[in-house]
């Protein structure tokens, strides 16, 4: 079966020219090489700390931001290569869901009017039948169909992003990108919207490609998860087996800020210090050599290659499996 | 009607509402209220004071001034609806699409507006009148096209902010074209801005006017004008100075009620003072 989304080599990189007379050319590698597909049905993660480019690449693998190199095949169809009128048409199969639900919402519009109208457009649906279609999906996400009349500043920020969510679902799409759909959000209320796309999944049968820096949001929610940094993806596999024995220094770095409550899982590896280098002056070799405790002379040189065994693949000089395991 | 409501609070708005209201309806109803034809001379009562049968007095040609005033006002207020109008539309467009496209296309536009920003507004007028003639259709082109460069950039800025947002990207995730996005979701959230900015704007275009009909640009006679009626009283204005006097009061109603209705909606459209 051919994945929904398959990406290969996703680059893109942002540069700003500054100064005068001598004008100094910066260029940010914000995406600098991704791969992964994700398949029908399924919950794909993306994780990392703010900056490493996870939701640059969640935008630009569905063109809202122009990708420099690499090819996006959704369902097999080659998504870089598609014209704007082609690419109108698929991008009814894949949407968004938003961080911040207070801009995602225009302030202006009721609700109704912003769920009935992607249907309106596509010519899907049309007076009476539009209404009822939003007023489905209203109540799919969990609200009454009196949302309709009423605008974006009367509801909360949890039900805005119900509302987000509906207008992703308006169109029927095959994949959601959601792009830290729970961060700005409560802690209860993250369970509840978590629930909620959990169960669309289900019922709709949704791939997922949900970009966050929460990894427990990640472990519960993802079948698959790719850790990032700096622009590349340094671990991917399985979310369980990822998260219970991950092979990157940096995804334990990750899993050990944000502990399970079992202190039989205490770590013993090095706390590992330091800020994310910027990624217009990346470091040289392995991206991650400044932060690590295993660095040795070879990390500092070449970027290590990918290595990958029963789906689970990571891309370090050093994985683990040799002596730094965690006490259990 | 909040809105309206809440605008009225302010007794400074409510007073500009009443001077614009006083001279709309002056203009409107100019064939009932004058006594006289604006344009009826009669050599035996001509340079009467004000008072009598002459309530407001009489020109050099014996014309009724409160006659001629009322009849200025409907082509003060044409000029200056039409011209804003045309102002917003086309200044507004440009600094819309502008501001959305962004890039060196947005700074290539941005240039061009500044340049016709840094011609003072009477000379740039002044250009167009003398380049297309004194007639009541070029006094709209010459006004619009001094309003269209600060509308552009009353329009841009808040463009600029708004496509930043979620709602926007939204959009285009959902297959609207650049066109929708631009004029069916962003239009709406700048239209308030835009339209304060044109009540104000629409008493600049009344001084504009008056300005190039008071140097002989205007529309031409017998047509009356507030400018034209305050250049041809200066003549006389040791004997008679009120044919100077009326038609810079009707100015100055006009011109002040416009501005004291525009800062009244800035401060009502202000979410932050809306409260208050």
């Amino acid at each position: 079966m051919t994945p929904i989304l398959e990406v290969a080599g996703l680059k893109k990189h942002f540069s700003t020219t500054r100064g005068f007379p001598w004008p100094v050319k910066t260029v940010v590698r914000a995406v600098d090489g991704v791969d992964f597909r994700v398949h029908r049905g399924e919950a794909f993660g993306l994780v990392g700390e703010s900056g490493c480019g996870k939701s640059t690449a969640a935008r630009a693998l569905l063109r809202l931001i122009e990708p420099d190199a690499g090819s996006i095949r959704f369902d097999g169809t080659d998504l870089r290569a598609a014209s704007a009128g082609a690419l109108r048409t698929l991008r009814q199969r894949m949407q968004i869901v938003f961080q911040d639900p207070y801009s995602a919402l225009n302030p202006r519009r009721a609700i109704g009017r912003t769920l009935a109208e992607p249907l309106i457009v596509h010519g899907r649906a049309r007076g009476a039948a539009a209404r009822e279609a939003a007023a489905a999906l209203l109540a799919e996400v969990g609200l009454p169909a009196a949302a309709m009349a009423r605008f974006p500043h009367e509801f909360s920020g949890g039900q805005r992003q119900r509302i987000g969510i509906a207008r992703a679902l308006a169109l029927r799409p095959d994949l959601i990108v959601a792009d830290e759909p729970v961060s700005a959000l409560d802690v209860s209320v993250q369970a509840q919207i978590l629930l909620l796309l959990r169960q669309l999944q289900a019922s709709r049968n949704l791939a997922f490609v949900l970009v966050s820096h929460d990894l427990g949001v990640v472990r519960w929610f993802c079948a698959r998860v790719a850790v990032m940094y700096l622009g590349r993806i340094v671990e991917q596999g399985p979310a369980a087996q990822v998260f219970a024995a991950p092979r990157h220094p940096y995804t334990r770095m990750l899993r050990d800020a944000s502990p399970v409550p079992d202190p039989a899982c205490r770590a013993v590896l090095p706390r590992v210090v330091g800020e994310i280098p910027s990624a217009a002056a990346p470091p040289a070799g392995c991206h991650f050599h400044p932060r690590c405790p295993r660095a040795t002379d070879i990390c500092r040189a070449t970027w290590p290659g990918w290595t990958e065994a029963a789906g689970h693949g990571c891309a370090c000089h050093h994985p683990d499996g040799g002596g730094w395991g965690v006490a259990q | 009607m909040r809105f309206i409501r809440a605008m009225l609070r302010n007794p400074t708005t409510s007073v500009g509402v009443v001077l614009c209201i006083v001279v709309v309806l002056g203009a409107l109803l100019a064939p009932w209220l004058s006594p006289h034809d604006p344009a009826e001379q009669s050599i035996l009562d001509r340079l009467q004071p004000p008072g009598g049968e002459f309530l407001l007095g009489t020109d050099t040609f014996g014309r009724d001034v409160l006659a001629r005033i009322l009849w200025g006002a409907r082509i003060s207020l044409v000029i200056a609806v039409t011209s804003i109008s045309a102002a917003i539309l086309i200044g507004g467009s440009i600094g819309m699409v502008s501001g959305y496209a962004g890039g060196r296309f947005d700074l290539l536009v941005m240039q061009v507006m500044d340049v016709m920003l840094s011609f003072p507004s009477l000379i740039l007028g002044l250009i167009v009148v003398a380049l297309l003639g004194p007639a009541l259709l070029n006094l709209v082109i010459a006004i619009a096209l001094t309003a269209i460069a600060p509308f552009a950039r009353i329009a841009r800025a808040p463009v600029l902010s708004l496509k930043q947002r979620a709602f926007v990207e939204a959009g285009r995730a959902l297959g609207f074209s650049h066109a929708r996005v631009l004029f069916v979701h962003i239009l709406p959230n700048i239209l308030s801005e835009v339209l304060v900015m044109g009540s104000l704007w629409m008493a600049t275009a009344v001084r504009t006017e008056a300005s190039l009909s008071f140097i002989g640009l205007g529309v031409k006679p017998p047509t009356p004008t507030w400018g034209g009626m305050m250049r041809d009283g200066f003549e006389n204005i040791l004997d008679a100075p009120w044919l100077s006097i009326w038609p810079g009061l009707a100015i100055l109603v006009l011109v002040l009620g416009l501005n004291m209705v525009g800062d009244g909606l800035r401060d009502a459209t202000d979410p932050k003072l809306a409260g208050t």
